[in-house]
């Protein structure tokens, strides 16, 4: 198991590597950082300005360099200005002496917000913790909802209830949240339908705390399409496991309707669906990308959203970085469960 | 009453019919069926696929599906009335009292939770004991059903063990409650014959431990004579023929029982001086059944206006115990009458040597867990060990052996779908050891050609019959023109006897016979000199198996094509084969011609395969040579003798010598090999397995 365990984080690590200096390339071409030089030095600077703004700021160098120094492996640039030395890991004015070589992210150094004005582990935090718990809500509402209609569907195929609920879900997972989320607001919270039931923006639970009130459109939003999802995969997965001959020798065996069920069908069942929901995460963070910004939830999404239209290279990538780590990490949590759920794939 | 004092018969089915609805219409599965097993008796049910027996099974399980519904009559449990149940009484009998052994056991037990707690369900449920209790239970019972190590048998999963070991695991859980019924759907056909024998041993021994009535279904005879007391057989739906095993088998009084025997292979039986008699035609489809006996149009004894005019009702048959036959004419037929053969032929000649191998190896490697990374050495599997022989124009080599010994490699080899490891495949004088089969020439690939196993997945379901021939001639580079390669198609289809229009037909529309003939007609399209039959019977029913079985003799001879006929029946070997080689672990541990490798001196292991062969004759008297244990992994051969482990001559050899060397391949008699260590005198010393006993 420990060295199952190894070989996968050292796999994880190696496509950490890979997918941050994509995303580190991409961010930081030309035309990124002749933007960021203009939105520092007003927008009417020379080419030459720019250049000489761009070689001062360590931006000149090789891109492999510069991902090495923002990573935290490569020593930080020194640069000086008008007789002041100052650098990456250098504030202007500070004592070059005692500056550490090396501050990349490794060393905890993600570096500063342009748009927020503040450091970028600071605006991180806050935002993943609203967002967190954001997930948390709909993660405890999409899971047992779906694998109940999953099982309750997939228990007798085609009767009357498997139907209703097959085209429930179908319906779901038909619509996307920029739709479903709309409709919502429009019958729940405005005076078009007059519902006026829930609040159509939750800005207010990130500062006043969360209520079922300001909480629940968007948790509903971004749950429901999942809930389809999960419940057509439960479904399916349920009435195979149904028809398998294991399923009569426990009838033939005198087990009670209730205990095929739940003692032998459902964890045979649930195999299937749980590496759908562990692939729910990631996906739930670009649904989180629509339904913060539409509910103004200034959760990871909306600062992702923020950090893309503003050019904030420093955010962008510390976003891309929190996303490639959740992708990889349930991708593992996935397998480890997957094996426990599925004795016939065991390490040996 | 309680069920405790009950004294009658244990279970009486009184005239059941069950049908199975479909949107089309009524599909009756199974019509007036009686029978009665009484306590402490095995009655056994015989019939081909799609007779019904299953059904009846079911049937008194009450577990028919939401389509099956049981149409008329009763069947009686202890004197309860089982068709009017309710689903509450019937599930504390289920598992307590009637209890079922099923045909897969891998599919049959829960693959995600432990043997332990599968097992212990049971008692839980029918007793109402504690987990402890139940397990406690549990582990008496496995190693009742004589499975080693029961305290780590209990706490594994089914993947975890072999086909056999599950199949003991099932018989256990339906023997926890100790039923007074039990049911066995075809409890051996997804095991070797060895294993099968070490199955079938332990249900007889477990029903006189435990006094259990027992219904036994299955479509092969000879085990039915083994296992049970009486017997039903059915065809097309109804019981034709029941009595006592003694009777049906030596004074039998039904034309299908009979024709029945006449086309399964017996010792005694010769492909030229007595053949097999195939039962002409086709089973009936179920909406497709003849009025009056369903048998009359395969029936040699059919009288128009009599046997089409009603329903044939069950007759006694006087003088005998409760014996009853369907048929009108039993009185008037001479049963003892030798059946009419229908040509004899003279034993062909076996010419030059065709294919010629010289210490042929395969050896495969294998990463040790492959799911998650090579997290060990790679292992080497050896699946031919050194394969050397000769087989002649016309002649039939047999190709014996139990799962894993490395037939079917073989096979793939001399195809051309896998190159050797090393050794040498000469086809006439050219060598083709190395050469995978898209290098091989138009010549080579036409002239060695397969017949395979499962004729239902062979076939392109979307293409037709002729089509599909006529692709092969393509390939084969066979006719000028497309006219010409048409003519050729339709003289294949004369040869393996099916009608012309045959050819338009899609593949669906046909039975499994006769998709294993349109198969035959493929192998045969470019003349092939070599044909590899892989089990080309063994996925058909037991009537068609001679027809197919016979056709394939009748081309052979034609064309005087060497047949490498690969098959772990032991009875169909001897009837067709001139030579047989015996195969275990990668190993040939015996070649020689049909006579001398069926009688002894035996291999050891040849020895226990003929002993485990059911025979469907009661004259035949047999040796009961039970092997312990299961085959060894191909990835983790024993050390020495393949066979040591099993082996029961092995204290005969002096030293540890079984253990230590691989034994020579040594010569017996002129073309008649064996792999053994046992000296000489101990090789004479060895009994014949079957002997028929005198009249």
């Amino acid at each position: 198991m420990l060295r199952f365990l190894l070989k996968r984080i050292g796999t994880m690590l190696l496509t950490a590597l890979c997918l941050t200096f994509i995303v580190f390339v991409l961010t930081n071409l030309s035309p990124n950082l002749e933007k960021l030089a203009k939105s520092e030095l007003g927008a009417r600077i020379s080419d030459r300005e720019v250049e000489s703004w761009l070689a001062k700021y360590g931006h000149d160098r090789p891109i492999l360099v510069r991902y090495g120094e923002w990573l935290g492996v490569a020593p930080g640039w020194v640069s000086e200005d008008q007789g002041v030395p100052f650098g990456r890991c250098l504030p202007r004015g500070g004592d070059p002496a005692s500056a550490p070589r090396y501050c990349g992210i490794l060393q905890g150094h993600w570096g500063q917000s342009t748009v927020f004005k503040a450091p970028v582990t600071d605006i991180l935090w806050e935002r993943l913790r609203l967002t967190g718990i954001l997930m948390f809500w709909v993660m405890a509402l999409m899971v047992p909802v779906s694998l109940l209609i999953g099982v309750l569907a997939g228990m007798r195929e085609g009767s009357k209830l498997d139907r209703t609920l097959s085209t429930f879900s179908i319906a779901t997972t038909a619509t996307p949240e920029y739709v479903s989320g709309v409709i919502f607001i429009v019958v729940f919270s405005s005076s078009a339908v007059g519902l006026k039931w829930f609040s159509g923006t939750a800005a207010s639970a990130a500062t006043d705390g969360i209520t079922f009130y300001n909480f629940f459109l968007p948790v509903l939003t971004i749950a429901l399409y999942g809930i389809g999802y999960i419940a057509r995969m439960t479904r399916a997965s349920m009435t195979e496991v149904m028809t398998a001959q294991y399923i009569r020798t426990a009838r033939l065996k005198g087990v009670s309707p209730r205990d095929v069920v739940m003692k032998h069908a459902l964890r045979n069942a649930l195999i299937a669906p749980f590496t759908v929901i562990m692939l729910q995460f990631p996906w739930l963070l670009n649904g989180v990308v629509i339904v913060e910004t539409l509910f103004n939830y200034k959760g990871f999404g909306w600062t992702l959203v923020q950090a893309a239209g503003n050019n904030d290279i420093d955010l962008l990538l510390a976003c891309s970085v929190v996303a490639v780590f959740v992708v990889l990490v349930t991708q593992l949590i996935s397998d480890i469960g997957y094996v426990y759920l599925n004795p016939r794939i065991r390490i040996s | 009453m309680s069920p405790a004092d009950y004294e009658g018969p244990i279970l009486e089915i009184e005239r059941l019919s069950i049908s199975f609805f479909t949107r089309l219409r009524e599909i009756p599965a199974v019509m007036d069926f009686s029978c009665t097993v009484q306590p402490g008796e095995a009655m056994g049910l015989v019939g081909e696929s799609g007779c019904g027996k299953s059904t009846v099974a079911l049937a008194v399980m009450r577990y028919l599906g939401k389509n099956g519904r049981i149409t008329g009559g009763s069947i009686r449990f202890k004197g309860r009335d089982l068709v009017n149940m309710s689903d509450e009484e019937l599930r504390h009998i289920r598992g307590s009292e009637i209890a079922m052994i099923y045909q897969e056991p891998m599919a049959s037990l829960n693959p995600a939770m432990r043997i332990g707690d599968q097992l212990a369900e049971v008692p839980m449920i029918h007793a109402g004991v504690s987990r402890e209790e139940a397990l406690r239970r549990a582990r008496e019972v496995v190693s009742d059903v004589r499975l080693p190590d029961p305290d780590r048998m209990l706490r594994s999963y089914p993947h975890q063990l072999s086909g056999g070991q599950q199949q003991r695991i099932v018989i256990a859980m339906a023997l926890m409650s100790k039923p007074s019924l039990l049911i066995l759907d075809e409890p051996t056909t997804a095991l070797d014959v060895t294993v099968e024998a070490a199955v079938v041993d332990l249900v007889k021994d477990l029903r006189e431990k435990y006094g259990t009535s027992i219904l036994f279904i299955s479509h092969n005879l000879g085990l039915v004579m083994d296992v049970c007391d009486r017997l039903c057989v059915m065809y097309s739906g109804e019981a034709v023929e029941t009595g006592s095993i003694k009777d049906v088998f030596d004074r039998m009084q039904h034309p299908y029982t009979q024709a029945l025997f006449r086309s399964i292979p017996l010792p005694g039986a010769d492909k030229n001086a007595r053949p097999l008699i195939s039962i002409p035609g086709n089973f009936p489809l179920p909406h497709e059944r003849p009025n009056g006996c369903n048998f009359g149009p395969r029936c040699s004894y059919f009288e128009a206006g009599r046997c089409d005019a009603a329903d044939v009702p069950m007759f006694a048959v006087d003088g005998h115990d409760r014996h009853e036959t369907r048929c009108i004419r039993f009185r008037e037929i001479d049963w003892a009458a030798p059946p009419k053969v229908a040509r004899t032929t003279e034993k062909a000649v076996p010419g030059r040597v065709v294919l010629k191998m010289e210490d042929l190896k395969k050896y495969y490697e294998v990463a040790a867990n492959s799911l998650f990374g090579k997290s060990g050495a790679k292992k080497v599997v050896k699946a031919n060990e050194t394969l050397s022989f000769e087989a002649r124009e016309g002649e039939t080599l047999a190709i014996v052996g139990e799962s894993g010994c490395g037939k079917s490699t073989f096979a793939k080899v001399l195809m051309g779908l896998e190159t050797a490891t090393s050794g040498r495949i000469m086809l006439y004088d050219r060598d083709i050891q190395s050469t995978p089969i898209e290098k091989r020439s138009t010549d080579t690939v036409s002239g060695v050609q397969m017949v395979f196993q499962n004729p239902f997945d062979t076939l392109n379901p979307s293409m037709t019959v002729g089509r599909q021939i006529i692709r092969a001639l393509e390939i084969f580079g066979e006719g000028k023109t497309d006219e010409d390669r048409r003519n050729r198609m339709l003289e294949l289809l004369d040869l393996v006897k099916l009608p012309r229009q045959f050819a338009d037909r899609m593949p669906r529309q046909l039975s499994g016979g006769q998709k294993q003939r349109v198969g035959i007609a493929r192998a045969f399209a470019g003349g092939a000199k070599v044909v590899v039959a892989d089990e080309p019977v063994s996925a058909l029913d037991v009537s068609v198996q001679a027809a197919v079985t016979d056709l394939l003799m009748e081309i052979q001879r034609k064309n005087k094509t060497t047949l490498l006929f690969i098959s772990h029946d032991l009875s169909i070997v001897r009837y067709l084969s001139d030579r047989v080689m015996v195969m275990y672990l990668g190993h040939v541990v015996e070649l020689g011609t049909t006579d001398q490798v069926f009688s002894p001196p035996y291999h050891p292991y040849t020895e226990a395969l003929l002993s485990a062969v059911p025979i469907a004759d009661t004259h035949v008297q047999k040796k009961r040579i039970v092997l312990e244990g299961d085959i060894p992994s191909a990835m983790n051969p024993p050390p020495g003798c393949p066979f040591q482990t099993r082996c029961r001559w092995k204290s005969k050899v002096p030293g540890n010598l079984c253990e230590t060397e691989v034994p020579p391949m040594r010569q017996l008699a002129e073309g008649h090999q064996i792999k053994c260590h046992l000296p000489d005198s101990e090789l004479a010393r060895m009994e014949p397995v079957i002997k028929i006993a005198a009249e």
